[in-house]
């Protein structure tokens, strides 16, 4: 099933990319298997992510731990903490 | 219950009247405005930009007004965000919460920015005087501030 991948602030800046649409792999489960298999993707893909426990994300718009499964998600994000207000 | 996300500027008085308009249930408003810090010396800053994630960013927001609105009895809350390129001294975020006491109202406006700042998905870059831009890290004192809400009040499941 092809997936929406998303990226904000300076993950977007290091991947070069604010959005892609991906077909995930059979063994990609979770979203800290989906940042793995990302990583394995190119250069920017493994800076953008070298420090993945400081990156969040959200699965179809809501946040999610790294555990969080991603069978059924339309949409990932992947994004710094957030700093608005 | 009124969430905005928006590139135009707002006017806190012309806000609370249309908020307002028609109660006779209010007894209490409060409003907190955040504003671009200019700083000063090497921390000087002559922009900020405000990125954001669309579609997630309201329902973030509609979700922690929610909250508050199980919390305490409010008549009336409004959250207005301002994104894209902003001056220091400019409006950056507006909270109103209305309520016919003024505790509920002063503890709703405190819960909503606490959470807002940790949980409404949002990014500030700074340009800098020397034509530096940098990303605003995340402060560990913000994610303390949302964390007593926990302690003070449970969220009901």
């Amino acid at each position: 099933m092809p997936v929406k991948i998303l990226y904000f602030a300076w993950v977007r800046e290091k991947t070069g990319k604010a959005e892609e649409i991906l077909d995930l792999p059979a063994h990609v489960t979770t979203v800290a298997e989906l940042m793995v298999w990302l990583k394995s993707r190119g250069p920017e893909y493994a800076e953008a992510f070298v420090r993945e426990d400081v990156i969040r994300v959200a699965v179809d718009r809501n946040h999610v731990k790294s555990t969080a499964a991603v069978a059924g998600a339309r949409e990932i994000a992947f994004f710094p903490p957030v700093t608005g207000g | 219950m009124v969430v905005r996300v928006e590139r135009e500027d707002f006017d806190v008085g012309v806000e609370v009247a249309r908020l307002t308009a028609g109660h006779t249930d209010i007894g209490a408003i409060v409003t907190f405005s955040g504003t671009v810090r200019g700083g000063s010396g090497t921390d000087a800053i002559t922009a900020m930009t405000l990125e954001h994630y669309p579609g997630m960013t309201e329902a973030e927001l509609a979700r922690v007004e929610a909250e508050a609105v199980k919390r305490w009895p409010l008549q009336a809350s409004l959250i207005v965000h301002r994104i894209g390129t902003l001056k220091p001294g400019d409006n950056i975020v507006l909270v109103v919460t209305a309520s016919a006491h003024r505790q509920a109202a002063f503890a709703a406006a405190e819960f909503l920015m606490d959470y807002l700042k940790t949980r409404a998905p949002f990014w500030k870059k700074e340009m800098r005087g020397d034509g530096q831009a940098r990303w605003v890290a995340a402060r560990e004192y913000d994610r303390e501030a949302a964390g007593r809400w926990e302690e003070v009040l449970p969220p009901r499941s």
